[in-house]
């Protein structure tokens, strides 16, 4: 089963991914000349990268899903999971997974931190990255029914070495339960294994990371392997990403707050099943390389 | 309560939004009276509103407004333009203006029940932290730095004080995003009508406008259904800002963000390009609104954020290839006045 899926996804992701229509048409006229949406997203962007990616995706991490399925076809979800290697590759490989699978764009939670930067910035934008506010998260989720990824350890996964590996950071302060909740939607926990791997942080250089202004700033095992390649370039590991239950909260949608106590108590056990999930995971795996 | 009998007052009358504003309202035919104030002649002609000048911080208001017992105040007048006055005259307009308009409409013996004011959306900045789009809740990403949004956001909380000392006045601000179209002129359509137009190296901001049309048009709304509270206006959709060069007819011409001040200063000096502090953030995060609180009103735009560019984009071509339309009418006060109070004239309107 897992082949025939790896078989039209690759098909898939040559079609361009349709548009949800957002907001009712009342026919006004609307002389766009370019696709880009309201986020910043551009399709045919993110078709080129999906057509580039796609060796990195089935070749280089061979990635695997379990439990697919979970992931709505339709509807808002928000996808949290835990984040890993210091220029994280799950996001990536989260986003082009359900890309090319399901036909509906992802769209990538991250650090305002990108907007600053030239260039990069404006990529990052264009290919599905929304500054994770709180504001936006609702209006994606809630009011046009998208699909959302989040990383809730934020810097604080990535930036870790690799001696605490496969430990997730502290959840935030659960602002992504009190999205899940104002907006009523359903939580989607994915555990990924892999990611810690493909690009282990070795020691960290503070000192650099302000002179910078990163958030971090990462010496890499890939960096001492492959030289400068190795700022972008992951080690081979096998990925394999787990779907589990998602979560729906039983609370009122839109209120304006939620009690402080609940939605602690919901990201900690979110960060619990993933942690669970992550430590399973790695209990059955043979080999870092193979799976 | 509709506009039925009413006495309207529209501030800034000789500016290019109270002139505009002045000639819808004198489509309508049950408005009563139409008072137009301003420093300046007003530079478009008016069919029966009658002009009354006054000094940039209208020290005059209260005796007017107690005179003509007007009952409806279209405050114009907010400057958010910082390119066109000093910014001393920016807080006098701005701060001090409103300030005297407010204690006029909230003395004694007024009868004035409410008021309408074009503020703008560049009360919330443009920053990396912001949200994608503003409600109007939101506050501000971080404090303002540029005299405009200092004078705006000054502006804005003397108005709440109002309508919160003044409960029986229905008080509306509506904040607007960047118009385009109807020949206004601003930063933002001087550098797109050049050839070349001034991008920041390496950002697309996303930015959302408002048709010049629908600006006069939620104003006259917001009379109508005697609106309270804030309101964003913008046209739907976010365009980045290479699209509207490219849509404007215009190639970018991109500045280094980091020395942008420096290089566009000969640019601005010789008079062909506008950079102020305010524009330039907006090209590098970009700013974007939510306006589904007036369209839940029943207010309905007649275009979108593109279709604004658009209709500035064939204005451009028709100047090009037409010239502007040179300024014929001149303000004669005492023709005006014949026209409007000798005892010869038969057919007034």
């Amino acid at each position: 089963m897992e082949e025939s899926r790896q078989v039209d996804e690759r098909q898939l992701s040559r079609n361009l991914v349709p548009l949800p229509m957002v907001v009712e048409d009342e026919g006004l006229p609307d002389p766009r000349q370019g696709d880009v949406d309201e986020w910043g997203r551009s399709e045919r962007v993110r078709s080129f990268i999906r057509t580039v990616y796609e060796p990195m995706y089935s070749k280089w991490f061979r990635v695997e899903w379990e439990h697919f399925d979970r992931i709505p076809a339709e509807g808002g979800g928000l996808l949290v999971a835990n984040h890993a290697g210091a220029v994280p590759s799950d996001a990536p490989v989260i986003m082009h997974g359900i890309e090319s699978r399901l036909g509906r764009p992802v769209y990538g939670m991250a650090d305002y931190f990108f907007r600053t930067v030239p260039f990069i910035g404006t990529m990052w934008s264009r290919s599905g990255g929304v500054a994770a506010r709180p504001e936006n998260a609702e209006r994606l989720l809630g009011e046009q029914g998208q699909l959302a990824l989040v990383f809730p350890e934020g810097s604080k996964g990535p930036s870790k070495s690799f001696s605490e590996r496969y430990h997730l950071r502290r959840f935030g302060r659960g602002g992504f339960v009190e999205i899940a909740m104002r907006s009523g939607t359903p939580v989607i926990p994915l555990a990924v294994v892999g990611s810690e791997e493909a690009m282990p942080v070795l020691f960290k250089v503070p000192a650099l990371a302000k002179l910078l202004g990163t958030p971090y700033f990462p010496v890499t095992a890939n960096l001492l392997a492959m030289g400068p390649l190795g700022i972008v370039m992951p080690f081979p590991a096998k990925i394999k990403i787990s779907v589990l239950e998602p979560i729906t909260f039983d609370v009122e949608p839109g209120l304006e707050r939620y009690p402080r106590s609940l939605v602690l108590e919901q990201a900690d056990r979110v960060r619990e099943l993933i942690q669970e999930q992550v430590f399973e995971m790695l209990r059955s795996r043979r080999s870092i390389w193979w799976g | 309560m509709g506009l039925m009998g009413r006495r309207v007052l529209v501030t800034g009358a000789d500016t290019f939004w109270g002139g505009r504003v002045i000639q819808a309202l004198e489509e309508e035919p049950t408005i009563d009276v139409i008072l137009g104030l301003g420093e300046h002649d007003p530079s478009v002609p008016f069919e029966r509103a009658e002009f009354v000048r006054a000094d940039q911080t209208y020290s005059i208001l209260h005796r007017l407004v107690r005179a003509t017992a007007v009952d409806t105040i279209i405050h114009t007048f907010l400057v958010s333009d910082s390119t066109t006055v000093s910014s001393r005259a920016l807080h006098e307009i701005n701060v001090i203006g409103t300030m005297n308009l407010l204690a006029a409409a909230g003395a004694e013996g007024s009868k004035v029940s409410s008021l309408v004011v074009k503020s703008s959306t560049k009360i919330y900045g443009a920053n990396e932290r912001d949200p994608y789009f503003f409600t109007e809740e939101n506050r501000r990403s971080t404090s303002a730095h540029t005299m405009v949004e200092r004078s705006l956001i000054e502006a804005e909380s003397l108005i709440d004080d109002f309508a919160q000392d003044h409960p029986e006045i229905a008080v509306a601000t509506l904040r607007f995003a960047n118009v385009l179209g109807g020949g206004l002129r601003t930063p933002i359509t001087r550098n797109l009508s050049r050839p070349l137009c001034p991008t920041l190296l390496g950002f697309d901001p996303q930015l959302q406008f408002v048709e010049a049309t629908d600006v006069v048009r939620s104003l006259e709304h917001a009379v109508k259904r005697d609106l309270r509270g804030t309101y964003n206006v913008a046209g739907r959709g976010r365009i980045p800002w290479s699209e509207v060069v490219k849509l404007a007819g215009a190639r970018p011409l991109p500045i280094p963000a980091v020395h942008h001040k420096l290089l566009m200063r000969p640019f601005q000096a010789a008079g062909i390009y506008e950079m102020p502090d305010e524009l330039a953030d907006l090209l590098r995060f970009g700013r974007g609104v939510d306006t589904s609180k007036i369209e839940a009103t029943g207010f309905r735009y007649r275009a979108t954020s593109a279709g604004a560019v658009q209709s500035f984009t064939e204005q451009l071509r028709l100047d090009r290839s037409a010239g502007r339309s040179p300024t014929t009418y001149r303000y004669e006060h005492d023709v005006e006045q014949f026209f409007r109070h000798s005892p010869a004239v038969v057919d007034r309107r």
